[in-house]
């Protein structure tokens, strides 16, 4: 390229970043970033929260520090359209956790692997393990249900094909608080025998619960060709390459403290040989 | 007023005009009790939901020199689904979310706005709702326009001042619960019903005090028989309906209590029987392996007393539905020489692809034909009243099942077809589509939005996505129909001048020959059509028609929400079937009325 500077907008209009890539001689592009824009659910802890108690909320400062660059949130719930209404929108510019494989979004290398957990209380004397305990179909299992018509999560799968049906509890996206939290909670008031929760909720509302919670990975039945586990990573839109290379090199610095934050948040993994578990 | 004669044998409580009308056709059909027939004062027209306006200056001699009257902008750019209504010479237009009433003085030159009245529904209805923000439309009675919000709202406003009379908040969106249809007036009371069954909402019809907005009974559509208020009347024909709490034990324990079966879409009501008639969404959240049984009374049809909401019959189109066949669509009711009998039968195009005829008396199925490509099913057994669904299109976890039709909006969704007592079709606004279901590739996150959604619609037999098409009851076979490349998403409208009215998605608005389906007369509006059209007489004795344009809707979500093309997933898998819909159309909200010169 004979021009020694590009400039590359996001967007035409209202963009709050834009990349300089300098091609100087034979020296590497140098991405400069003015704002790291993160788009963010004002009330979805363990993810965020508004006032920043959350771990994205802690690994989003983490990056915008690596980058040098001062941090801003754009709240909007994590309702229908979220993607959209955010980066769509051009809003903000970062979805901090995003399955990796998510179509929408052009995403970073995973920074955590994580997978449905069997969550049980602590004075439980002999707690679901399996989906293949012979007890299954008699227990009092509470499952988080998706909103979307006719879809279940992987373990609700698991459940039915070893014909726990009867006393399966199902727990809806919407009401009283976070629905991880309302199944810890029943757990903790014995409405509940086990419950099958996406890892890093069950982690961080295992630690706050009144009673003593423990959790462990769920493994699929044999057969089932669904994942349990899913690599988390950062979302970016399709088109912002350059933004996403800025995030990877940012993950690859912070590396240590992002796992910090996840082991302070009790979100158990399964991408680390010594398993992060509370 | 309302008053009765005697037509086919039968008293029926009808106006004067629609009974002469109806004698020279033999073909009893009650229209009350509308207070002028040159109103449309409810989104269906009349208690039998025909869409069939008396009016005949247009006729297919002159339609072709239909033209503009006036417009409006609602100033809303999200999908209109509402039919414009008419009374006194006002009509009141319900836009979607924020859900703006306006007022539009008729009796003046141009319509100009006599006011305007705005319920400020919670913004965060918006990211609820499933299938974009529509609304579908007020109603009028006795000086009362009403509405619902998508905040779970409805609201009283008075037709002269624009002033609210009343609110009841009937739900709460923090738990999924929003409000999209249409009320219904019978007697004293507003029929308002909810949505949200995908997020776990328990459906209800509920009826209010129309002077005062107090609940004066609800009925649940799962539940323990109290709830369901089905008592010593409640007399379904086929023996699967009876038996105590089967909106129990449908279900695995307590699963019925978020079980959905929400009334979102239409009410009938045949007034000389004293019922009123309405359809049960799917049961949701689950996936279908997690509830089994019949999951009574989702995805099938109530006939209630309006007084006191007592079901006195029952009949599931789609028992253990696997498909998101929502039961809601219309109910028409006409009285139709069957077998050498005049019968009193319902009329309702299901999302499972047929067109059932019922006894509205008993709720026995008379006859069940497929009017689209069907392969999740293979008929109704009539004995039974069953439908026999076909094994090899189930939905199988973790397998791809191809060639589902008709694909999750069904054979037909919410647009209401029209019914002539003129020619005795019954005009359906469909689309074709089917789909595979690549279950459960994606990334299921439960309590994060990444929901992927697990279907990929396309075009069905044919190619083409939409159609139209005239019906004949009594033959059980198509008379006509019309193939168009989209779905035609909006509703449809039939009048005495012998045409059908319907709209496209590109914004094509069309008037047909209700006898051969030939294209008299069209004119591209502004957005694509999803709404409804009506035909009413102005205070200066014309008469008039008038639709609303506004791409939007499940089907339109592509346009109307911005979503992605590329992502074949979104919109629940329907925008794989509409990727080139914003190369023809974009969003923006205005009423079209026509008259001739």
């Amino acid at each position: 390229m004979s021009s020694p500077c590009l400039e590359i907008r996001a967007r035409r209009h209202f963009a709050a970043w834009a990349l300089l890539l300098c091609a100087t001689g034979s020296s590497a592009q140098q991405p400069l970033l003015t704002e790291l824009r993160v788009c963010s659910d004002p009330d979805n802890l363990p993810f965020s929260h508004q006032n920043g108690s959350g771990f994205e909320n802690k690994i989003a400062r983490l990056v915008a520090d690596d980058l040098g660059v001062p941090l801003r949130h754009f709240w909007l719930p994590q309702r229908r359209g979220f993607v959209r209404k955010t980066l769509g929108a051009d809003e903000c510019d970062v979805l901090i956790g995003v399955p990796a494989d998510f179509e929408r979004v052009l995403a970073t290398r995973p920074y955590y692997r994580s997978s449905y957990v069997f969550v049980t209380r602590a004075s439980d004397p002999k707690p679901l393990r399996s989906f293949d305990d012979e007890r299954l179909p008699r227990m009092r299992i509470g499952v988080q249900l998706v909103g979307n018509d006719l879809a279940a999560t992987p373990p609700g799968h698991a459940l039915v094909r070893r014909g726990a049906v009867e006393h399966v509890v199902g727990f809806t996206v919407y009401g009283d608080g976070p629905t991880a939290e309302r199944m810890v909670d029943s757990l903790a008031h014995g409405q509940l025998d086990a419950a099958l929760v996406w890892g890093p909720q069950a982690g961080y509302f295992a630690q706050r619960s009144s009673v003593p919670i423990q959790i462990a990975p769920a493994v699929a039945p044999p057969g089932l060709r669904m994942p349990f586990e899913f690599d988390i990573a950062m979302g970016v839109r399709r088109s912002d390459k350059a933004l996403r290379d800025a995030l990877n090199a940012a993950i690859d610095h912070r590396r240590k403290d992002i796992d910090a934050v996840l082991a302070d948040y009790g979100v158990p993994r399964t991408d680390l040989a010594s398993s992060a578990q509370p | 007023m309302p008053y009765p004669l005697v037509n086919g044998g039968r008293w029926q409580r009808c106006r004067m005009g629609v009974a002469l009308f109806l004698a020279a056709t033999a073909t009893g059909l009650c229209a009350a009790p509308a207070p002028a027939d040159g109103d449309w004062t409810m989104a269906a027209k009349d208690y039998a939901n025909t869409r069939f306006s008396a009016l005949k200056d247009v006729n297919a001699a002159n339609v072709k020199d239909l033209r503009l009257a006036f417009t409006f902008s609602t100033g809303v750019v999200r999908g209109h689904e509402a039919a414009p209504i008419v009374a006194g010479g006002t009509m009141f237009i319900v836009t979607p979310y924020p859900n703006t009433l306006w007022a539009l003085d008729l009796t003046k030159p141009g319509a100009p706005v006599k006011w305007k009245f705005e319920p400020k529904p919670d913004a965060g209805a918006q990211g609820v709702a499933c299938c974009d923000v529509v609304n579908r439309g007020a109603a009028y009675a006795d000086g009362r326009v009403f509405i619902t919000t998508l905040d779970s709202q409805t609201v009283a406003v008075d037709a002269a001042s624009g002033k609210e009379l009343w609110r009841a908040k009937l739900g709460n969106i923090d738990h999924g619960e929003t409000m999209t249809m249409a009320p219904v007036v019978v007697k004293d009371k507003v029929l308002v019903g909810n949505s949200g069954g995908e997020l776990g909402v328990r459906g209800w019809l509920t009826a209010l005090d129309a002077a005062t907005g107090r609940i004066a009974w609800r009925a649940w559509s799962t539940g323990p028989d109290k709830d369901v208020l089905i008592g010593p009347a409640f007399k379904p024909f086929y023996s699967s309906d009876k038996g105590t709490d089967l909106g129990v034990k449908t279900w695995p324990p307590d699963a019925w209590k978020i079980g959905g079966g929400n009334v979102w879409a239409w009410i009938s009501y045949d007034p000389q029987l004293d019922l009123v008639y309405y359809g049960t969404g799917n049961p949701g959240p689950w996936n279908p392996d997690q509830r089994p049984g019949d999951n009574k009374w989702t995805s099938g049809v109530f006939a209630r007393r309006p007084e006191t909401g007592e079901a006195v019959w029952f009949y599931q189109w789609t028992p253990h539905d696997l498909h998101d066949y929502d039961g809601v669509n219309e109910n028409v009711l006409v009285d139709l020489p069957i077998a050498g009998a005049q019968r009193k039968v319902l009329l309702h195009p299901d999302r499972n692809g047929y067109l059932y005829m019922l006894d509205r008396q008993t709720g026995q199925v008379l006859s069940a034909d497929p009017f689209v490509t069907v392969t999740t099913s293979s008929g109704v057994d009539l004995p039974t009243g069953k439908l026999k669904f076909n094994a090899k299109t189930e939905p199988r976890p973790g397998e791809v099942v191809r060639d589902i039709c008709p694909a999750a909006p069904g054979g037909k969704d919410w647009q209401p077809s029209a019914w002539s007592p003129h020619t005795r079709l019954l005009y359906i606004p469909h689309q074709n589509l089917c789909q595979d279901a690549e279950t459960y590739e994606v990334s299921y996150i439960a309590g994060t939005p990444y929901v992927g959604a697990d279907l990929k619609m396309k075009p069905g037999p044919g190619g083409h996505r939409g159609e139209f098409s005239a019906w004949d009851p009594v033959a059980r076979e198509k008379a006509w129909s019309i193939k168009e490349d989209f779905p035609v998403w909006s509703g449809a409208l039939a009048t005495a001048g012998d045409l059908v009215f319907y709209g496209t998605m590109e914004g094509w608005f069309k008037a047909v020959d209700a006898k051969t389906g030939a294209l008299l007369w069209q004119f591209k509006t502004g957005s694509g059509i999803i709404g409804q059209p009506v035909s009413y007489q102005g205070p200066d004795g014309k008469q008039y028609i008038a639709v609303l344009s506004g791409v939007g809707g499940w089907a339109g979500a592509i346009v109307a929400s911005g979503l992605d093309a590329r992502d074949k997933t979104a919109g629940g898998g329907f925008v794989n079937a509409m990727k080139d819909l914003p190369k023809v159309t974009d969003k923006g909200g205005t009423l079209y009325v026509f008259a001739l010169p």
